[in-house]
């Protein structure tokens, strides 16, 4: 059986997993967004914090996928729970670095200019400070969806959702039927996924910047 | 506008000062400094010498240390900062525009915090950039990176009067801009104040600049004290101290040129006529005065013609139209420098002065210029002769 048969006949049940996979992925970095975002804010004023903050996601970062998600079986068991944990907890570094970064980044002279005309603390951070410090931030989500995608495919290691299941029962039947297409199935298939997440970054950042500010990339 | 801009306020300075943490000596000390409503008051000195600090202890981007800031009488203590802001126009170097934001979504910051509705603000937009000599169709939805450094300070000021607030800060506002533009932009700030008035506080290092538009200066000292609060004629003529003539460095009779107005010197009498005066009276007049011309006006003594003897032999009656026509004059509010630039391109020794409706008021010679030149600098020699005695 060629790839094109074997597609063909699971055909229901790939576009099953892709669709589970992508929904996964797609809530994970929302989470970590959301969370790195706030964390970033929240830190960017002060070195310390915001330094602890990067620290911690970065010792995080370096434990192998594997063993992380070996480690949440204990205390969240199998399934989604680990997956979605392993997932936001990864995706937490770039954006929550890319959040600092973006914001210290803004040059104080508008943050000068927005309090001078009376804007509050919270009025100059949405208004005048995360809008310029968007395409840093977007850029450290990006990032954070690409692990997500490789990350979900190795959740299927603790029976996690998505098309890491076709990956791992291809390795396990390595030399068996079927085994390479599965392998390759699941591997192109998040390929594809990754491809696809990302052209929708790079229509968000199209439409999400006014004024075509990137560093004058217009200009 | 509207309604009637707002005008001024008068704000005090009381021993106000800024000790910043772990800063050493304080970056302003017990700096006492009144500024008249509706005047622009200039902080001028040498960088690090607290014009910042005490500017933005107006608005309160910085807190006083200690000392009290009354702004149309009220302590700037008991207004909420944020409110007080939005109250107090600011301008600062290189506009300091948001770059994400259309220009008129930038102007539209203030009035949008205080709550107008859409077409109110709108309104206020378009109005705004005519004010600032920018045509709203053109400029009301470019970004601000496709503007001059000059229209983008237009801008700035645009977006410091939106909310038309009594008080207007501007922090070496001009700063980055090429000559040209910096020049051309005074002139409109000082012509938008005469319509406004403003009080106005400008921070700069450039004494020129200084001289130009202010209406009072301070001449700051590190550390943050003023060492001299005058009208700029005053600072030129009769600096305070040693540091204040350094600082003002040389140039200072070129300075006086550009600062004294021709309204302001003693000017030249030459015999004059009207249409209808006596041929031979006039004839009469120019030969007394020995010059060997005379000037004619029209019924509002506008100056018409030069006319001389040679131009009047023969002829009875009156005066009428004779002689040469009047192709130079000068206008009794012009600088000496501007005058003296209109004598040496002119045809004539002597041109007419020009007061209120263009009436003859006077004439100006390059003779008449030196001799005023020379008593300012007789008044200054003896005032420095004075202050020498002073202290000596
Ligand atoms: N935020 C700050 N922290 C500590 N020192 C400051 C701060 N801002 C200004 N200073 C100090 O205060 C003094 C006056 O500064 P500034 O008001 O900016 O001067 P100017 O505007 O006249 O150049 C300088 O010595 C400067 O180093
Ligand atoms: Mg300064």
């Amino acid at each position: 059986m060629n790839l094109w048969e074997y597609v063909g006949e699971r055909w229901d049940l790939i576009v099953f997993e892709t669709v589970q996979h992508a929904s996964m992925v797609a809530q994970c970095v929302l989470i970590a967004a959301v969370l790195g975002v706030l964390i970033g804010v929240a830190t960017y004023r002060r070195p310390r914090p915001s330094a602890l903050a990067t620290a911690v996601a970065g010792v995080l970062f370096t434990i192998p996928s594997l063993a992380m998600l070996g480690l949440l079986i204990p205390p969240l068991g199998l399934g989604v729970a680990p997956s979605v944990t392993a997932i936001v907890l990864y995706a937490l570094l770039p954006i929550i670095r890319n959040t600092v970064v973006g914001l210290r980044g803004v040059d104080p002279l508008l943050v000068d200019a927005a309090r001078g005309l009376g804007m509050s603390r919270g009025r100059s951070l949405t208004r005048v400070e995360l809008p310029l410090a968007w395409p840093v931030i977007l850029t450290g989500i990006r990032v954070a969806t690409q692990l997500a995608m490789g990350i979900g495919a190795v959740a299927a290691y603790v029976s996690g959702p998505g098309l890491g299941e076709q990956i791992f029962s291809g390795l396990a039947r390595l030399g068996g039927a079927n085994a390479v297409n599965a392998t390759l199935t699941g591997t192109l298939g998040v390929a594809i996924l990754a491809l696809l997440f990302d052209g929708f970054f790079v229509l968000l950042g199209r439409f999400t910047t006014p004024g075509g500010r990137l560093g004058g990339a217009r200009a | 506008m509207p309604d009637r801009p707002t005008g001024g306020v008068p704000i005090e300075l009381r021993k106000v000062t800024k000790a910043f943490p772990g800063g050493g000596e304080p970056a302003v000390q017990e700096l006492d400094l009144d500024i008249p409503a509706g005047e622009i008051v200039v902080l001028l000195g040498p960088s690090g010498c607290g014009k910042t600090t005490t500017m933005r202890m107006i608005n309160r981007l910085i807190e006083p240390t200690s000392g009290d800031i009354l702004i149309g009488g009220q302590n700037s203590r008991d207004i909420d900062p944020d409110r007080l802001r939005r109250h107090i126009g600011y301008v600062i170097q290189q506009a300091g525009l948001f770059p994400h934001m259309t220009v008129a979504a930038n102007i539209a910051q203030v009035p949008k915090l205080l709550g107008w509705d859409r077409r109110r603000i709108a309104e206020r937009v378009d109005e705004l950039l005519t004010l600032v000599g920018l045509e709203p169709e053109t400029y009301r939805d470019t970004y601000p990176r496709r503007l001059s450094g000059g229209q983008q300070q237009r801008v700035g000021v645009a977006r410091a009067l939106a909310a038309d607030p009594p008080v207007l800060l501007m922090d070496e506002p001009f700063g980055a801009l090429d000559p040209i533009s910096r020049e051309r932009i005074q002139d409109e700030l000082l012509r938008l104040q005469d319509e406004l008035a403003k009080t106005i506080v400008f921070v700069t290092h450039d004494v020129d600049e200084a001289l130009k538009i202010g209406d009072h200066i301070a001449i700051m000292q590190r550390p943050g004290h003023v060492v001299q609060y005058a009208r700029p004629a005053e600072i030129l003529t009769n600096p305070a101290s040693e540091y204040v003539e350094q600082f003002l460095g040389g140039g200072s009779s070129m300075r006086l040129l550009r600062l004294t107005k021709v309204g302001d010197i003693e000017l030249d009498e030459v015999p004059y006529a009207t249409e209808d005066t006596d041929t031979g009276d006039l004839l009469a007049d120019i030969e007394r005065d020995g010059r060997g011309y005379a000037l004619v006006l029209d019924g509002m003594r506008r100056p018409l013609s030069w006319v001389g003897p040679g131009d009047l032999q023969g002829r009875t009656g009156p005066v009428g139209v004779a002689g040469d026509p009047v192709t130079a004059s000068i206008g009794h509010r012009m600088t000496l420098q501007d005058a003296l630039e209109t004598l040496l391109n002119a045809d004539t020794d002597v041109v007419p002065v020009l007061g209120r409706r263009q009436a003859y008021t006077g004439a100006l010679s390059l003779g008449t210029v030196q001799s005023a030149i020379a008593a300012i600098k007789a008044r200054e020699r003896e005032r420095r002769l004075r202050r020498g005695e002073a202290v000596r």
